[in-house]
């Protein structure tokens, strides 16, 4: 059963936001880096790129798959995490610790449109 | 029952019982009864060998094989006996591509080849397993590179690029919806001022040129990879494979995408087809690169193997946001031309490009020593050269293909370009010069 | 004395079990040399050194004998269809006649440059031209292009035909590709570089086009619909009658992906079944040879009507001479004529087989699958329990029970001397198993293909760590993918670092 945490926002392409004043820390959730299998690889954007809700940033690769990064919300890239670069499959061995990048929101009515731990529980399930 | 349908008799009737059918009729109940292919097809009876043997006997009488004098993107290379004999193996021709590593590794040790041979005549540090051809790899650079920049759709195009290669560029990026602007030419050669001047009016994506050019000639791309970059497009420049073994290479002009076609590298010209197409790029686009790509691992017997990798973005796990829809590439084509480039090594490849060179500066020299023949362009050329007729360029061709000569390609009403290689003699481009300039229409 | 049933003994074991593993670049030696030209009589022209490269390309530098020696222990570690069974779901690898290789090569064929003189090559152009007719006889269709050099090039050659028709017609928001969820990887790819979108259409439980998903999917933005008959499942869309004419209503075209034309040899034409533009695949159906991954041959046929919209450069006939004609101004997809040779190749095939053994392909290829596929339900899960064609899917092992994968089972049976079956396609099912035994394979190879199946579940249950850490006979072990993904290392040069 994927580990889902409280107190974070999902979306439905299995990302998760963790907010902090006007900044989220984006990464993938633990459903997802099961189905994906050893990470590989981490296509991330760039400091100062300008993110769009629903539209894709990046990608995460493994040996089965690819699976684009889309974003959960609107904003500017203020960090990214270098770690992943080195070592991607740092992703598989705790998904929610690693996050992949630090945006500066435009738009927090925006996250009205992700789902809560619960819902996204149950998104899993179909 | 024939030698390529074991199926006797007996053999079917066991079988029709174990699937439970009367007749092999009764196989197909799900296909409509209107759609049943009624009779035979509109094609002849079977031949047997002996008789394929005589209709390829009667084909052949109606074809020329010519001493051959044109380029235009094939050259008659010489071919070490070598080749077709390891090329020809049934365990090479006959397998699959190698996705199942354990019983492949003799297709993916020679892959690897030809990609460590490809980056280091292109001077780049990642080739992919190959493409098609020149053309289509050329084409595929155009597509990466409108993918790689984000809101930049323009790729511009040079018109010193061939002809063929140009239309089929065009055809990709007119329906995948890439913009292609053309580079005009001056003097045969791109025209570097407008170039510059359509960088500057942005949204370029990339830049293709090729080298040697459409007319034979050398260009100089001293700026472009400062002028490219600093928009921030991506340079790909197009090259036969062999050229490379003498000319500063795409690495060394600072491109990011080096394509192109290998028969050069002692391909038959075989009228058109298989040949196989390279695609090498810069590191920081490895994982942009369409098509195959076989890298080293280790197994769990702890020996150095090979094995298809990054193939998270090919067509068969990506589908629709795969960067290519490339399956099937030229393999057999790709160990062709590795095991060209094995037998005749460093030094062999480097003298056959260097006779070609030869050969056509001392065919140009004596063309021109006579009135009828000028030089098209100023300008330097390696193996191949466009030169202005005063008289009838396809009359021309068509006296010298009488006398088992291919003198070139009419490339306009008064030019024919002219290509030689290191297997043309001394006495065969004599002899092309006499009958050339002693000709009258 | 008769065959035992159990048997890999008429099974050749395929190939050297030992791993040769050099690079030739590890054989090489400064100095020597592998060739040799005549001695040259012309001067010798220096280049400027501007335009010349500052460092000599590292190629290898070894005698004749070790290339020789080389390649050979490398063909050794190889496995092709010669030396045996290979049953490839969706992949064809049926017998590839010597006499092709003999036809191919012929000096008369392989000397001649594509732009000399039309008069010098009537010949080939014969061939070309003919070859051209039979597919259209095959097929239902009414032109062919031979131009594009593989099945997926060909799909993308297609797409530009069905794309080109509607822009023609006004219909520029056409840009929709309908495609059953079970497709082949190539099919929404090829859509993509056309410029096209793709939209799924579901399968039903029986493993076909779910037509009532269809009618909802139909609009004036529909370009086209694409299909392969029979589906990668191995079924026969039986309701392709009411598809074509749902599709056609609304405005679009029906593509048909020839991946799978083998079991249709002597049954019924895609042309006849409404389809409007299609590919073939000559290294599948026409019994060219793989190649390890190429050359292949992907053919585009259009019926009538459509012929305009073909790729430039085309042949033709006058009714005395065949000429090969150029338009600037259409669509291209190569340089010249396609994979010349390779066409030779499948039009000697069609020539030794004729009318009378063409229409027994279907009829042998699908009286195989269906053989096997009954000879190996009771212990492998088969989803689908109906008719199959030339190919059928399992679902892995029936007993689920031993932890035993379709990826085990295909190791496993490395090391009874077979090529596995294509795994892990169609995405549908989890485990799934696809075999295509060809039309080619005798019963005995049949039989003794089901008893190494058998023996394989049998030793699922009695002894799975075998399975498990297959295959043990084979050169090399299972790869480590995640390495070879992670840090690529992808050129001698970096390998040497």
């Amino acid at each position: 059963m994927a580990k889902v945490l409280e107190g974070l926002y999902y979306s439905e392409s299995h990302e998760y936001l963790r907010l902090e004043g006007d900044y989220g820390y984006i990464g993938i959730t633990d459903y997802a880096q099961n189905a994906l299998g050893t990470v590989v690889y981490v296509d991330m954007p760039e400091v100062d790129d300008e993110l769009e809700a629903g539209e894709e940033f990046g990608a995460v690769e493994s040996v089965k798959a690819a699976s684009d990064l889309i974003s959960p919300v609107s904003g500017t890239v203020v960090e990214v995490n270098e770690a992943l670069s080195d070592n991607p499959e740092l992703l598989n061995a705790d998904a929610f610790a690693n996050w992949i990048v630090k945006v500066e929101l435009s738009d927090k009515g925006e996250l009205d449109d992700l789902m809560d731990a619960e819902a996204y529980e149950e998104h899993c399930k179909e | 029952m024939y030698k390529y349908l074991p199926h006797t008799p007996e053999d079917i009737e066991l079988m029709l019982r174990k699937v439970g059918a009367a007749t092999l009729d009764d196989l197909f109940t799900q296909v409509p009864k209107e759609l049943r292919l009624q009779g035979d097809y509109d094609l002849p009876p079977a031949q047997s060998e002996m008789e394929i043997r005589q209709t390829f006997e009667r084909l052949c009488a109606r074809n020329k094989p010519l001493t051959v004098f044109a380029g235009a993107g094939v050259y008659d290379h010489y071919i070490p006996a070598v080749v077709p004999s390891i090329v020809g193996r049934s365990e090479f021709l006959t397998s699959y591509t190698p996705y199942q590593a354990e019983v492949s590794q003799g297709t993916l040790h020679y892959i690897f080849e030809f990609q460590s041979m490809m980056t280091e005549l292109t001077g780049m540090d990642v080739s992919n397993a190959s493409m098609y051809d020149g053309a289509t790899a050329t084409a595929e650079a155009m597509l990466m590179a409108a993918h790689h920049v984000k809101k930049a759709r323009r790729v511009l195009l040079s018109e010193t690029v061939d002809e063929k290669v140009a239309q089929v560029v065009r055809t990709y990026a007119h329906f995948h919806g890439v913009e292609l602007t053309m580079v005009p030419e001056t003097n045969g050669v791109t025209d570097s001022e407008t170039l510059r001047q359509q960088l500057a009016e942005g949204g370029v994506a990339g830049v293709v040129v090729q080298q040697p050019n459409r007319h034979g000639l050398i260009e100089d791309f001293t700026g472009y990879a400062e002028a490219i970059h600093g928009v921030k497009a991506l340079f790909i420049i197009n090259s036969p494979a062999l050229d490379l073994a003498l000319l500063r290479t795409p690495g060394e002009w600072g491109a990011d995408i080096a394509v192109g076609d290998c028969q050069s590298l002692g391909l038959p010209m075989s009228f058109g087809g298989p040949y196989v197409g390279y695609m090498c790029c810069r590191e920081s686009l490895m994982r942009k690169l369409p098509g195959r790509i076989v890298g080293m691992s280790a197994d769990n017997r702890g020996q150095r193997v090979f094995v298809l990798t990054l193939q998270a973005r090919e067509q068969h796990i990506r589908r629709q946001k795969a960067t290519s829809n490339i399956c099937s590439n030229q393999s057999l084509m790709a160990l062709w031309a590795t095991v060209w480039c094995a037998t005749m090594g460093k030094e062999g490849v480097r003298e056959a490009a260097t006779r070609s060179c030869d050969g056509a500066h001392y065919l140009a020299q004596q063309l021109t020593a006579n009135g009828h023949f000028r030089m098209t362009y100023p300008g330097e050329f390696l193996n191949e050269f466009c030169v202005d007729y005063d008289g009838d360029v396809e009359a021309l061709l068509g006296h010298l293909a009488a006398q088992g000569i291919l003198g070139g390609v009419k490339t306009d009403e008064h030019t024919l370009m002219v290509a030689v290689t290191e297997k043309r003699t001394k006495e065969e481009i004599d002899r092309l010069v006499e009958l050339a300039t002693g000709f009258q229409a | 004395m008769k065959e035992k049933k159990n048997s890999h003994h008429n099974q050749t074991h395929p190939m050297n079990n030992r791993l040769y593993g050099k690079l030739i670049f590890e054989l090489s030696h400064p100095g020597r040399r592998g060739y040799s030209l005549p001695k040259s009589e012309l001067p010798r022209h220096e280049l400027p050194q501007a335009v010349l490269r500052s460092e000599e390309a590292a190629l290898p530098e070894c005698d004749e004998l070790t290339v020789v020696r080389h390649y050979t222990n490398h063909s050794a570690n190889n496995f092709g269809v010669n030396n045996g069974f290979y049953p490839l779901g969706s992949c064809t690898m049926k017998y590839n006649p010597a006499i092709d290789e003999e036809t191919a090569s012929l000096p008369a064929l392989t000397a001649l440059h594509p732009l000399q003189p039309e008069d010098t090559c009537q010949g080939a152009l014969e061939a070309y031209y003919r070859m051209q007719q039979a597919l259209c006889a095959i097929t239902g269709m009414g032109a062919f292009t031979l131009n594009p050099f593989a099945g997926a090039h060909g799909e993308l050659t297609g797409l530009m035909v069905i794309r080109s028709y509607h822009m023609e017609r006004g219909d520029k928001q056409r840009v929709k590709v309908i495609v059953p969820d079970s497709a082949h990887g190539t099919n929404p790819a090829s859509a993509a570089v056309c410029g096209m979108e793709v939209v799924e259409v579901k399968s039903r439980e029986d493993g076909c086009v779910d037509v009532d998903h269809l009618r909802t999917l139909l609009d004036d933005g529909v370009a086209a619909m694409m299909m392969t008959n029979p589906n990668t499942l191995g079924l026969f869309e039986h309701d392709i009658p009411e598809i074509a004419r749902l599709v056609h209503d609304c405005g679009g075209l029906m593509y048909y992906d020839g991946a799978n034309l083998n079991p249709l040899l002597g049954v019924c034409r895609p042309g006849d079944m409404g389809f409007d533009v299609m590919h073939v695949n000559l290294h599948k159906t026409f019994a060219t040879p793989h190649g390890g991954g190429g050359p292949g041959s992907g053919p585009v046929g259009v019926r009538k009507g459509l012929e305009h919209l073909l790729p430039s450069p085309r042949v033709s006939y006058d009714g005395e001479r065949y000429h090969i004609e150029r338009d600037e101004k259409a669509s291209s997809v190569g340089a010249f004529l396609g994979n010349f040779t390779v066409i030779i190749k499948a039009w000697t095939w069609l020539l030794s087989m004729g009318r009378e053994h063409l229409r027994m392909v279907g009829p042998l290829a699908t009286l195989n699958a269906n053989y096997v596929k009954e000879s190996l339900k009771d212990v492998y899960r088969l989803p689908i329990d109906t008719p199959c064609m030339h190919e059928f899917v399992f679902d892995g092992l029936r007993d689920k029970s031993t932890g035993i994968t379709t990826m085990d089972v295909a190791k496993r049976l490395l090391d009874h001397g077979y090529h596995a079956p294509t795994i892990y396609f169609p995405l549908l099912f989890h485990e799934s198993l696809m075999v295509e035994p060809t039309e080619s394979e005798s019963l005995d190879t049949l039989d003794a293909f089901i008893s190494v199946m058998r023996r394989i579940a049998e030793e699922a249950a009695t002894d799975p760590e075998v399975v498990k850490s297959a295959p043990h006979s084979t050169p090399i072990g299972r790869v480590d993918d995640v390495l070879a993904a992670k840090n690529p290392v992808l050129t001698y040069k970096r390998l040497a670092q």
